[in-house]
């Protein structure tokens, strides 16, 4: 038998002590583990972008990281982020121009979308698709997607004048 | 699918992780950004029954820069290359092809180690050391062994690392000045793996070439330094030349069908990389001519 291992990390600013299977991916450990179902997983290997969260800054697969290999790291999931503010225009200009339908990818991509805006505060239309390309969304077509991070870059420019 | 039970070890240093391996022999499998090993182990293609996480050992993530040689620590991922000032100066073809592996969110985790033991003949990373003629540095409980990148992959998922080595280290020559290179793919979507792709490093000489490297990936068993080149070297490339180089290729090419594109799709777009390459290299666009499929 394989005995479960302690681990300790950081979850949206809260100190997280669990045991934990080795085999224990991070999307199921936030999902099972601290009910942050915010986190989705889709294809459990790296394809769809649903499980996108940040370790240490950087946004991963959490369903291609082990937990025991989140060890010590600060991790920021979609809970975290939208509970702090950070993107409340980004979630709004979603709302507003309908970049959703079943919602499934969109934690997802809204992750993915601050990680750009972060590292390139303009970027065009094709920036943003190549930035999105690893999140799949099965219902808009994307094209509002695109739309809505656009117009978000746009207010964020704007507003830091 | 969720990953099989395995048992994990954390190694701290290289020593650490060689005896581990050693200990485990082919029973373990070494565990570094995971962005290869965890979809298999997911889709159960794998069931190990011990990981060796190496991803502690910082030693391993560097890049360093000494006389000729650039170095490259195995754990380096693909956005430390990618935003790398040194990747950029002296190995920019590097710089280009990891933009097209998968997408940032891998990028962020994937490592050029893991890359080239993982050896997966559609990947970018082992085509690029082929054309930058680069060593594999590999350690083992007898020793070091250096590798030349042409002979390290030696088929599909496979490489000359034996069970209880660990690839520790890359190294690159550093790029001469006026040396030119090329980077490009076909893929249905981006971020996919390559239905065919070409990296290639050129010296050229007026309107000659004197050196040119094509490693060619996701168009055989493993990355393939073509030996077409030879017919464009040392002298003025014409249409003919460019033709004959071609049918050249095609001859040393073994692609197969998958279901992202059939053998003949791909030796077409194999030779079409071909005529863009060295269309882009010299800057002739007289010479993109029709690809005969």
């Amino acid at each position: 038998m394989i005995a479960p291992v302690p681990i300790a990390l950081t979850v949206n600013h809260e100190r997280v002590e669990a045991l934990v299977l080795p085999r224990l991916n991070l999307a199921d450990f936030l999902r099972d583990h601290l009910s942050l179902t915010g986190t989705h997983v889709g294809c459990e290997h790296g394809v769809c972008g649903a499980c996108t969260v940040r370790v240490n800054g950087d946004i991963v697969r959490s369903c291609l990281i082990l937990a025991i290999q989140a060890e010590n790291a600060t991790v920021e999931t979609i809970e975290g982020l939208s509970d702090s503010g950070e993107i409340a225009d980004l979630q709004s200009a979603f709302h507003q121009r309908n970049a959703l339908q079943c919602g499934f990818c969109t934690p997802a991509m809204l992750m993915a979308a601050q990680d750009l805006l972060l590292t390139n505060p303009d970027p065009d239309r094709d920036q943003i698709r190549e930035h999105l390309s690893g999140n799949y969304c099965r219902c808009t077509g994307y094209h509002a997607i695109v739309d809505a991070v656009e117009s978000t870059a746009h207010a964020r420019l704007e507003r830091a004048g | 699918m969720k990953a099989p039970a395995f048992n994990y070890a954390r190694a701290s240093s290289v020593q650490e992780a060689i005896d581990l391996l050693s200990h485990y022999g082919d029973r373990a499998k070494v565990l570094s950004g995971g962005q290869s090993l965890m979809p298999a182990l997911n889709l159960r293609l794998l069931a190990p029954e011990w990981l060796i996480d190496i991803g502690p050992i910082v030693d391993l993530r560097r890049i360093s820069v000494e006389s000729g040689l650039l170095t490259i620590g195995a754990s380096t991922r693909h956005a430390d290359l990618h935003r790398s000032p040194d990747i950029a100066a002296h190995a920019p073809l590097l710089k280009d092809a990891v933009a097209h592996v998968a997408h940032p969110a891998i990028r962020n985790r994937g490592t050029i180690g893991g890359s080239l033991a993982h050896a997966d003949p559609a990947s970018e990373l082992p085509a690029c050391m082929v054309a930058l003629d680069a060593t594999i540095v590999v350690l083992g409980p007898d020793g070091e062994r250096r590798i030349p990148a042409v002979d390290f992959f030696v088929g599909i998922y496979e490489t000359q690392l034996l069970p209880g080595e660990l690839l520790v280290a890359i190294e690159v020559p550093k790029r001469a000045a006026g040396v030119r290179h090329f980077f490009s793919e076909h893929v249905r979507r981006s971020g996919d793996y390559a239905m065919a792709g070409l990296a290639a490093e050129a010296e050229i000489d007026g309107d000659a070439f004197v050196r040119l490297r094509l490693g060619f990936f996701a168009v055989g068993e493993r990355p393939i330094l073509a030996t077409a080149a030879r017919h464009l070297i040392g002298r003025p490339v014409t249409e003919a030349v460019l033709a004959q180089a071609c049918a050249a290729l095609d001859d040393e090419l073994a692609p197969q069908d998958d279901h992202q594109a059939t053998a003949g799709m791909r030796r077409y777009l194999a030779r079409q990389l071909l005529v863009e390459c060295i269309v882009s290299l010299l800057g002739r666009s007289d010479l993109r001519t029709k690809v005969v499929a």
